[in-house]
């Protein structure tokens, strides 16, 4: 009967291939309404928490700045502008341990806060965006420095632009949270569910109207029911419609949802604008709404701060730059002492090694796991060819024999068996009956590759150079004979001495003539291999 | 915390190979149970024998190659090898073919291929094969079921007997052992007795031989039981089973006089502990869903082949060694269609 219902509603869900039923603990997290942590009395501000370069500071180390001031600008298209969070002082714009799998640091904005918190003077809200041009919007939105606030921290505007000849019939709006753990997006729609629709609108109107698909799991009747009630109240009932999907990790990865909630596949290598979709995270829609509607730049998100080992887990509304260590101070510390501290999910997070970094717009978790939780996998055994990992691989690959031929480090093979398709959900390895570290397999097989093309690049470079060089020295050489020859010659012609002069100048004209010929066509060779 | 970053994912993970092999371990109990059931303590003794010799032979391959131990024992699969050797071959096995068998099976068919997971065949067939093309008779010499055996052997006897090879005073050889369902049923055909005739022997029961058919049973429900437990998919044991029973019902339809219908294939021999404690050793055997389903199939239609054509009795060790063989090639053109990507993927 159900099934009925849905064909005629056209509602039908798709299914993807594999995927896991992992524990959500969810209710860890989600019982609390999200609280406002205090303003700490450091900021560290990472001048990258995006995809894309990092943005160029414009405030200079010892400036007043108040909350909501430009601190860094946008560097080219793809980048995200960066904004002080609070009002205070900037003391330095410095590396700083920042979240990133690598434990590396970065160049970060530091602020003293004030404890004023006071806003700097912001852009007119603008409420009329229907009758507005779209990219007027979206500048809007750069400014704000919007990104994916999901976990890929794209930035929004970019992905609000798919270009003039592609149109796009879609918009997905995720709300899934498969990750278990992370409660983030479902406090975000219990308690902004109005804010994020606002956002949603824009995002619609940006794209040209296309319908609007929003797919949450079923494990959340909540923020579901909170979405729905809040559509009733919109004008966008006739394009919208809000889809239950079953729970089943990763439904919540970008590839996975649109399969789900459409029935289609984005092709390998390509970006869902190619099939018509644009997919945002709830998050970013509430960013955008706050954005052009309040003209509020991102400088605060909500962060989930859980797993056993914290006293009082709860979702915080952060501001940007505050250290981690704050939010598990203020969740009342561990209850017992963490084996693991995981910056995200469980099952795509990375771990850190210490909590004094900085909350970025990215980080949509933190994780204390207590031994029972993230107990040693123990030593990896060989892989016993179960096939249990291309099972639960949602991109369908051979998991297995990935795995073969990355510890056999044979790039070549690896990619055959389409290496670059893996989106590192972490199935694979969760159900490894051998325990082996698949996706670290994977990730540092992907690396090798990217070092390899890498190095081809450079080695093409090195070798236009040698050759440019090459060329240089022997035209060198020529024009050293060729002025000894002419000495020479003078010489032989006797003491004519104005004649000799004439000569030698002739000779060192021509000379220059010929290296500026040789420069100009150097350099436009150089030219040549920049574009290419 | 610990001192190196790893990797996601950081949960803890329910799988391991050693929880794996202890399922497969707890759902040959029933089929094994029936065994010593009807063929006496004979099966048990062989069982722990074989896996003595396999634990302390894997031990010491460990030890050569300068490898732990430990985790070589403690995963269980010589264990699982073991059992599946032991009940393979006759109960009264004399003790060193256990021993030779089982060396066969750790030292050169599993560990001088690199250990677990590197064997391209798998080791309790290899060794089963290996024993019965050296020693055809004691290798086909069966146990009379309990209840058509004149004479029970007991557990003494059967200790005698496998370790050295004395009968039970009083006791011919003909007065515990009996032909197989399978060796029966071809010997008379050979003779040309149609199958009405032969099924009328006391040998019979339902489906296959009387005694066989419940150890058979005991099998299938430890194979459901796994089904259900996840450890193995459907796709080999029934596409195993299917191609058997449609091969043997296609050959039967045609002649019912001088072929045994389906079930009788199903039940006799080693048909079910092939299908789904043999064929799905997943070391050995295909890993795509494709190709797991061609290699269980090829392997059914192969049983039926060399049962009914072939010089030996039963096939499931021959079939499945056969398929060992073929297993990487079918996996190698059977991956499957890559999410995002269009049509059959076409490079290796
Ligand atoms: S799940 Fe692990 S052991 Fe099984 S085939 Fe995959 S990598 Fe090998
Ligand atoms: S991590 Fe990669 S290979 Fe493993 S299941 Fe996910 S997509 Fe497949």
């Amino acid at each position: 009967m159900a099934a009925i219902q849905s064909l005629l509603r056209r509602d039908r869900l798709w299914t993807f291939h594999g995927g896991i039923h992992v524990p959500d603990e969810k209710a860890l997290s989600n019982g609390r309404a999200v609280e406002v942590m205090p303003l700490p009395k450091r900021l560290v501000i990472p001048l990258q928490q995006h995809i894309g370069a990092t943005a160029r500071p414009v405030a200079k180390v010892g400036d007043r700045v108040l909350k909501g001031q430009l601190l860094a600008q946008a560097e080219g298209y793809v980048s995200a502008c960066i904004h002080a969070s609070s009002s205070g002082t900037l003391v330095a714009i410095e590396p700083h341990p920042v979240p990133h799998p690598s434990g590396l640091s970065a160049l970060c904005a530091v602020i003293e806060t004030d404890g004023e918190d006071t806003w700097a003077e912001l852009p007119e809200p603008i409420t009329h965006y229907a009758q507005l041009d779209p990219t007027e919007i979206r500048e809007r939105i750069r400014w704000a420095g919007v990104v994916g606030l999901g976990g890929a921290s794209f930035p929004t505007s970019v992905k609000l632009n798919p270009g003039p000849d592609q149109r796009i019939r879609t918009l997905i709006i995720n709300g899934a949270e498969c990750e278990p753990y992370i409660t983030c997006d479902d406090l975000l729609m219990r308690e902004r569910a109005g804010d994020i629709l606002a956002g949603v609108r824009i995002m619609h109107h940006l794209l040209g109207d296309p319908r609007i698909l929003i797919g949450i799991e079923d494990n959340k009747p909540e923020a579901f029911e909170a979405m729905r009630f809040a559509l009733a109240e919109t004008d966008m009932r006739g394009y919208t419609e809000i889809r239950s999907i079953p729970t089943l990790y990763p439904s919540g990865g970008e590839k996975q949802l649109i399969r789900i909630l459409t029935g289609e596949e984005v092709p390998t290598h390509a970006i869902p604008a190619r099939i018509g979709i644009v997919c945002q995270n709830v998050g970013s829609a509430a960013a955008v709404a706050d954005a052009v509607l309040e003209g509020r730049p991102l400088t605060s998100r909500i962060v989930t701060v859980t797993g056993r080992a914290i006293a009082e887990p709860r979702n915080l509304e952060v501001r940007i730059g505050t250290p981690v260590s704050d939010l598990i101070a203020h969740c009342g510390g561990y209850r017992e002492r963490p084996r693991k501290l995981v910056c995200g999910g469980p099952m795509m997070g990375f771990e850190i090694a210490h909590a004094e970094i900085p909350v970025t717009k990215p980080a949509n978790c933190v994780l204390a796991l207590t031994e029972a939780e993230t107990p040693d996998p123990g030593p990896a055994l060989a892989c016993i060819r179960c096939g249990r990992c291309a099972e639960v691989c949602p991109a369908k690959l051979l998991p297995q024999q990935l795995y073969w031929h990355a510890r056999a480090k044979d790039l070549d093979r690896v990619q055959d068996y389409n290496l670059f398709d893996c989106i590192e959900c972490g199935c694979c390895a969760q159900v490894c009956p051998s325990h082996i570290p698949l996706v670290q397999y994977y990730r540092y097989a992907k690396n090798e590759v990217w070092a390899r093309e890498e190095d081809k690049r450079k080695a093409e470079l090195a070798r236009m150079r040698h050759e440019a060089k090459q060329a240089r020295l022997e035209r060198q050489e020529r024009e050293r004979k060729a002025r000894l020859r002419q000495k020479k010659e003078s010489l032989d012609a006797g003491p004519g001495k104005s004649q000799t002069d004439q000569d030698a100048k002739k000779a060192a004209i021509e000379a220059a003539k010929q290296r500026a010929a040789a420069k100009k066509a150097a350099a436009a060779k150089a030219e040549e291999t920049d574009d290419a | 915390m610990s001192a190196t970053l790893v990797s996601s994912p950081h949960g803890s993970r329910p799988n391991r190979v050693d929880r794996v092999m202890q399922e497969v371990l707890l759902a040959l109990v029933p089929g094994v149970a029936a065994m010593i059931w009807f063929f006496g303590w004979g099966v048990l003794i062989n069982i722990t024998l074989a896996v003595a010799v396999a634990l302390i032979a894997e031990a010491a391959v460990m030890r050569v190659r300068r490898r732990p131990i430990g985790p070589a024992i403690g995963d269980y699969s010589a264990v699982v090898t073991a059992v599946l050797f032991a009940i393979s071959v006759p109960p009264t096995l004399p003790w060193w073919m256990t021993l030779l068998g089982m060396l066969f099976a750790i030292v050169l068919v599993k560990q001088l291929y690199g250990g677990i997971g590197y064997n391209p065949f798998n080791p309790a067939m290899a060794a089963y094969v290996f024993l019965l093309v050296s020693y055809p008779v004691a290798m086909t010499t069966w146990l009379a079921p309990d209840m058509l055996a004149e004479h029970a052997v007991s557990f003494t006897e059967s200790l005698r007997l496998i370790f050295g090879g004395a009968l039970p005073s009083g006791v011919e050889w003909d007065a515990i052992s009996a032909a197989t369902p399978l060796d029966e049923m071809r010997g008379k055909l050979d003779q040309g007795m149609p199958i009405a005739e032969i099924r009328l022997s006391p040998l019979w029961g339902d489906f296959g031989g009387r005694g066989w058919e419940w150890v058979a049973n005991g099998f299938l429900l430890g194979g459901v039981y796994l089904l259900w437990r996840r450890i193995i998919t459907w796709h080999i044991p029934v596409s195993m089973l299917a191609a058997l029973a449609v091969a043997a019902g296609a050959i039967w339809l045609i002649d019912p006089t001088t072929h045994p219908f389906p079930a009788f294939h199903l039940f006799s021999g080693a048909a079910i502990l092939g299908a789904f404690f043999i064929a799905t050793d997943p070391v050995s055997a295909c890993t795509t869903k494709t190709g797991q389903l061609i290699f269980g199939a090829s392997i059914g239609l192969l049983v039926f082949v060399i049962r009914t054509w072939g010089g030996y009795p039963d096939a499931v060790a021959f079939a499945v060694l056969l398929m060992n063989i073929v297993a990487p090639t079918i996996d190698h053109y059977t991956q499957p269609r890559v999410f995002g990507h269009s049509g059959n993927r076409a490079n290796p």
